[in-house]
């Protein structure tokens, strides 16, 4: 049978946002093209409860594989397998880093075409039609397969609906791995880098990039969100969280935390897309930077091109002042 | 130990970048230069090279495009590549990111390197998965978008940052590892590496010479179609404040904070 395909990533006992997501899309995409919608999944002991859980997003069948967790290349041995014996047309995947490991991998072994950073997925005769921003998201291209297609969603591209509480059959699958694949083995998974900072629940974020310059820049951020007062916070971009500068926890974007709170200070942030998509819902964007030219300005509600170090603290008296007053 | 590192031309980050409406393809005249994450796998290269814990024999630039892409070579060599092999031959152009990687791979094939080094996406196409694609065909393990890389007996300890937060992973040799620009600080070239970069040795190789089964590569033998390009939906321009009187700036994004109540 022809059909869709979709990974569901999960740790610690729940699957991930964006994973769910793609059920979704594809059980919607499937109805339209009358065909199914399965999922796999892969771990080292998923119950067939929470495999199952995913008729909730209307799966209609889920295979199990028992295999390490937390890399790509496993699952591109179990997806081939699965596609190949059952016939899929397309495979699925949410937004995130391992999907694209995935995706691209299983584009290779199936001689697939592969698609990234989709942002909406259509019906046209028959088959499926995906959409992606270009070129710094200046222009949407349209990608058409010959053969079998491999789309993989941009974060937060396909709306997680509510679950129905259905559960959908499971099917376990013995696999062999490929020997290259079990040559990457996992020492640690999931370090939580720095202190535990709760951006999630904030109304207001100031967020902080590499244009801060050093770690100590993250000190007058501090004081400009506490000059907000009440429910705001301190957020940061991967740069600098990989950088050491700020605690992972308060890390913005592709494998960071998506926000959307009311008011959204980017300082120093040149708005690359992975930071892009964990913040572009927030309702109103203030951006700082020094370059005229940083994309952050092209979705900024008010941008403002100078020198952070001057403005900033400026910035902070002048709230605090009008607080006050 | 032998290290390749994948490397590619881009517009450069000055170039207002378009699509060709005749062609549906990146518009690639105009200034260009040497990916900038690329810059990152060849420092990764180097300082494996000089770390000492592993000998490196050679590190050899590979990349595919066309003539003028001899050019991102000589930077890689100038920045401490040892020699570099170009793929070229029109049969490749308009090659999808799958058919770039089938091609690339049987290059590195060739090549036989312990280790593929290449950077973590390109300026341009922003595609993120070349080493996945590389890495299957290579039969290879990989790992994309790593920040921090330990090499001895034969295996790599890595660590990168994925959807849960920080993962440490083992891997061994031979394998294809893409690298995030917090890797580290690329150096810069010096004049001599740059007025010695011509001279090093530079293979050119057509399709033929890679073994690559042209019916897998170009437009044709891409399994992805393009087209279609359209203007997505734009959000309102917003305001832009040049600071020239940081006072006076102050006191407009305080007006307009507080127009939204937001203070």
């Amino acid at each position: 049978m022809a059909g869709i395909l979709t990974y569901a990533l999960h740790y610690e006992g729940a699957f991930n946002k964006n994973s769910l997501g793609a059920v979704g899309e594809a059980a919607r995409l499937a109805k339209e093209l009358g065909t199914e919608a399965h999922v796999l999944v892969l771990g080292e002991d998923v119950s067939d409860e929470l495999a199952g859980s995913l008729g909730g997003y209307a799966a209609q069948k889920v295979f199990k594989v028992t295999g390490p967790e937390g890399l790509a290349q496993p699952v591109i041995d179990a997806m081939a397998q699965v596609m190949e014996s059952e016939g899929h047309d397309y495979a699925l995947f949410g937004g995130g880093l391992l999907g694209f490991e995935i995706g691209a991998g299983l584009a290779a072994r199936l001689d697939a075409g592969v698609t990234m950073e989709v942002t909406n997925v259509s019906v046209e005769d028959g088959k499926l039609v995906a959409e992606r921003p270009i070129l710094g998201d200046s222009a949407i291209s349209e990608s058409r397969y010959k053969g079998r297609g491999i789309i993989i969603g941009r974060l937060n591209a396909f709306e997680v609906p509510q679950s129905s509480g259905d559960s959908a059959p499971v099917e376990s699958v013995d696999v062999q791995f490929s020997p290259w694949s079990t040559k990457a083995k996992m020492v640690q998974r999931g370090e939580q880098r720095g202190a535990d900072v709760n951006i999630e629940d904030a109304q207001i974020l100031v967020a902080g990039g590499r244009g801060l310059g050093k770690a100590e820049g993250f000190d007058q951020l501090q004081t400009l969100a506490q000059a907000f007062g009440g429910n705001s916070a301190v957020a940061a971009t991967r740069a600098v969280v990989d950088a050491g500068w700020y605690p992972y926890a308060g890390q913005i974007g592709q494998t960071g935390k998506t926000v959307a709170p009311k008011l959204y200070l980017a300082a120093g942030i040149s708005g690359a897309i992975q930071h892009k998509v964990g913040m572009q819902s927030s309702e109103n964007i203030v951006a700082i930077n020094k370059d005229a030219n940083a994309p952050i300005f092209e979705f900024s509600d008010l941008g403002i091109v100078g020198d952070l170090n001057k403005i900033v603290p400026k910035l902070t008296e002048a709230i605090k002042a009008k607080k006050g007053g | 130990m032998k290290i390749c590192v994948l490397v590619k031309e881009v517009p450069d980050a000055a170039v207002t970048k378009r699509i060709n409406p005749s062609t549906g393809r990146l518009d690639r005249s105009g200034e260009k230069n040497l990916n900038p994450y690329d810059t990152h796998a060849i420092e990764a290269a180097m300082q494996i090279k000089e770390g000492g814990a592993v000998q490196v024999d050679e590190i050899v630039a590979v990349t595919m495009g066309p003539e003028s892409a001899v050019r991102a070579l000589h930077k890689a060599v100038s920045l401490g590549a040892d020699r570099s092999v170009q793929l070229t031959d029109d049969a490749l152009a308009g090659s999808d990111v799958a058919a770039t990687g089938y091609a690339l791979a049987q290059v590195l094939e060739k090549e036989s390197p312990d280790l593929v080094l290449l950077g973590q996406q390109s300026d341009d196409g922003e595609c993120y998965t070349i080493g996945a694609i590389v890495a299957d065909h290579l039969q290879m393990p990989s790992l994309t978008q790593v920040i921090k890389m330990d090499v001895a007996d034969g295996s790599l300890r890595c660590e990168r940052q994925a959807e849960y937060g920080y993962d440490t992973v083992e891997v061994e040799l031979p394998a294809v590892i893409s690298v995030g620009d917090a890797i580290n600080e690329p150096r810069y070239p010096s004049l001599k590496a740059i007025m010695g970069a011509k001279k090093k040795p530079l293979d050119k190789l057509a399709t033929g010479d890679a073994g690559i089964d042209t019916s897998k590569v170009g437009a044709d033998g891409s399994q992805v179609r393009c087209g279609n390009f359209k203007e997505p939906p734009q959000k309102a321009a917003g305001t832009i404040i040049e600071d020239e009187d940081t006072n006076e700036t102050v006191e407009k994004i305080v007006a307009w904070l507080d127009e939204r109540k937001l203070i």
